[in-house]
């Protein structure tokens, strides 16, 4: 039952939580999309910094403290490599990817955006890449533009022009929360350039099923999570261009991202550690590091291709059994979308289906998925989103689709 | 689907997919007051008419789960022609039987809970409503099923200043 790219039966075995059962049946996780499972070796790497060389990191002078600055800066540069960064210090450590945002919202903006600035995002946004803009207007008085979507929810670009002209930032998803679309980076941000504008890219859901490569997206900011990317939570990253992290104001002040401090002030740190304040999550930046060896073992060419092929049968099992029945979101075909597919009965509410389905030990997500634009763009109140993930495979979509079968007997009118 | 029986009992269906008093009323003399849960975007809109300390008619619209809309409509039911001090006691005796006592939890056997609430609540009939309280047992939902009744309260203090 498995797909061709990946070996899933032995990916599987990788990962702990999915030898439970919940209510008695076999865990079926669908809600990668929210926050992945993690494997082993991603356990082990947190638990031997713990055992064995915990410490505070770019402190001490003692050995266990050189081992965890070790293991700590080496984390970052595997995670730099991973998304094609050309060096190490363009990688922050931050929270999660909205921490990420904020510090651009915070840092880069404040320091860069006046009144009647304007910038541009789009419909598929996530709350992340919404709520630190609407601060920034009703603070600052800046314009917010929005790209609009197709009918299959890809961003319907043609009036980018006209939206980008005149605009200091533009902030878009690599690919959606919610409908998988999968948005073309680099020529987004070409145009973006091309019109002056800086670039952000919210790259969640993009770093953990396909190749990135920030580089040639040619873009000024990517902010991504750890958590999504079968690391630890707690953690995430901002990759941004050395020279704009260099030119930019500090967002927290503290401990770590300092030079100097007088009674009359401070020096800056050099990047990243200006950025960094506090003591970071040691244990788990060499989590998500060990999440990142994880995913290149695999190879991400091969995870996107099974993202695509599961995703390509999960929409036509869906579309075979349950017909106009079930309202699908999303661009019809797998290969400009990931591994996300929401649906909707017409009469029955998103959160029933998941209740349902969770009797079945399904982990579907239901609700807004922190999306509520695109939401009232979709014009309903919520929907239900299967997600996908290295460890999943036909058979868990087959238990997907049985469960939605028992939901439209359960609550058949 | 043992739970689930529980938690979505044939009358809780019937009320999902026949909800009673649905519409609207004008304003005013009605009061209109509504609600959302955030997380779910469950939605309750109420039309509430209040007339010497009755509430004489009442409508609902709003869109939401099965529970939500559900509670909604039992809701309209039980309390239309009411006295107002007699829907605020069915608000409190209604909350109740949506609290978690840990002893429950701990039973978890799922016992009728008519000893939710007080002495004060005692006397309470809650008729169908009893149905919803399956939904304790699924504490995310418990929301859903309190969320009308949230909305209720805020309507009928509105009305009464």
């Amino acid at each position: 039952m498995s797909t061709t790219a990946l070996d899933v039966a032995r990916i599987q075995a990788d990962f702990p939580i999915l030898r439970r059962e919940v209510r008695g049946r076999r865990l079926v996780y669908l809600d990668s999309a929210s926050s992945a499972q993690k494997p082993q070796a991603v356990l082990d790497a947190m638990d031997r910094v713990y055992r064995e060389s915990y410490a505070n990191v770019h402190r001490g002078v003692y050995t266990i403290a050189e081992e965890a600055t070790t293991l700590f800066e080496a984390a970052r540069a595997k995670v730099a490599r991973f998304v094609g960064a050309r060096e190490a210090r363009e990688i922050v450590f931050t929270r999660n990817a909205t921490e990420a945002i904020n510090l651009v919202a915070y840092s880069w903006a404040r320091a860069n955006l006046r009144p009647g600035d304007a910038i541009v995002l789009s419909l598929l946004e996530h709350h992340a890449n919404v709520v630190p803009w609407h601060i920034l207007r009703e603070e600052r008085g800046i314009e917010i533009r929005w790209i609009p979507l197709t009918a299959d929810q890809r961003l319907d670009l043609s009036d980018l022009d006209r939206l980008l002209d005149g605009a200091a930032m533009l902030g878009v998803t690599a690919m959606s929360n919610v409908t998988g679309t999968i948005v073309d980076v680099a020529r987004l941000a070409a145009a973006a350039r091309a019109a002056g504008a800086h670039v952000l890219v919210d790259a969640c859901q993009a770093v953990p099923q396909m190749p990135v490569d920030v580089t040639a997206w040619d873009a000024d900011f990517v902010a991504f999570s750890s958590h999504k990317l079968l690391g630890p939570a707690g953690i995430g990253a901002l990759w941004a261009r050395a020279e704009l992290l260099e030119a930019m104001p500090p967002f927290m002040g503290g401990g770590e991202m300092i030079r100097d401090v007088t009674t009359d002030g401070f020096l800056t740190n050099d990047i990243p550690w200006k950025f960094e304040a506090g003591t970071p999550a040691i244990a788990e930046a060499v989590g998500m590091g060990a999440a990142v060896d994880y995913l290149d073992a695999i190879g991400m060419d091969a995870v996107r291709a099974h993202e695509r092929e599961l995703t390509r049968y999960a929409l036509d099992v869906l579309t075979d059994r349950f017909g106009d029945r079930l309202r699908v979101f999303g661009p019809a075909g797998a290969d400009d979308r990931g591994g996300v597919v929401s649906f909707l009965f017409d009469d029955i509410h998103a959160h029933d289906v998941s209740q349902v389905a969770d009797e079945e030990g399904i982990c579907v997500r239901a609700g807004h998925h922190c999306a509520k634009p695109l939401m009232r763009e979709l014009g309903v109140p919520a929907t239900t989103r299967a997600s996908f993930g290295v460890y999943n495979d036909r058979a868990d979509v087959d238990a997907l689709v049985a469960a939605l079968t028992k939901v439209e007997d359960f609550f058949s009118i | 689907m043992s739970g689930l029986q529980d938690l979505y009992r044939e009358i809780i269906l019937d009320h999902y997919r026949a909800p009673r008093n649905r519409g609207e009323l004008p304003v005013p003399p009605a009061h209109k007051v509504e609600g959302f849960n955030p997380l779910c975007g469950d939605e309750v809109i109420l039309y509430l008419e209040v007339e010497d300390g009755m509430v004489v008619d009442v409508r609902t619209s709003g869109q939401g789960c099965s529970i939500s809309q559900a509670s909604t409509s039992m809701m309209s039911a039980a309390i239309k022609g009411k006295p107002v001090a007699e829907v605020a006691t069915l608000i409190r005796a209604f909350k109740a039987l949506m609290s978690i006592h840990e002893s429950k939890l701990e039973g978890a056997d799922g016992s009728d809970g008519s000893d939710a609430g007080g002495t004060d609540l005692a006397g309470v009939r809650l008729g169908d409503l009893e149905a919803l309280q399956g939904v304790v047992k699924f504490p995310v939902r418990i929301k859903c099923a309190t969320l009308a009744w949230n909305v209720l309260q805020q309507g009928l203090d509105e009305t009464a200043v």
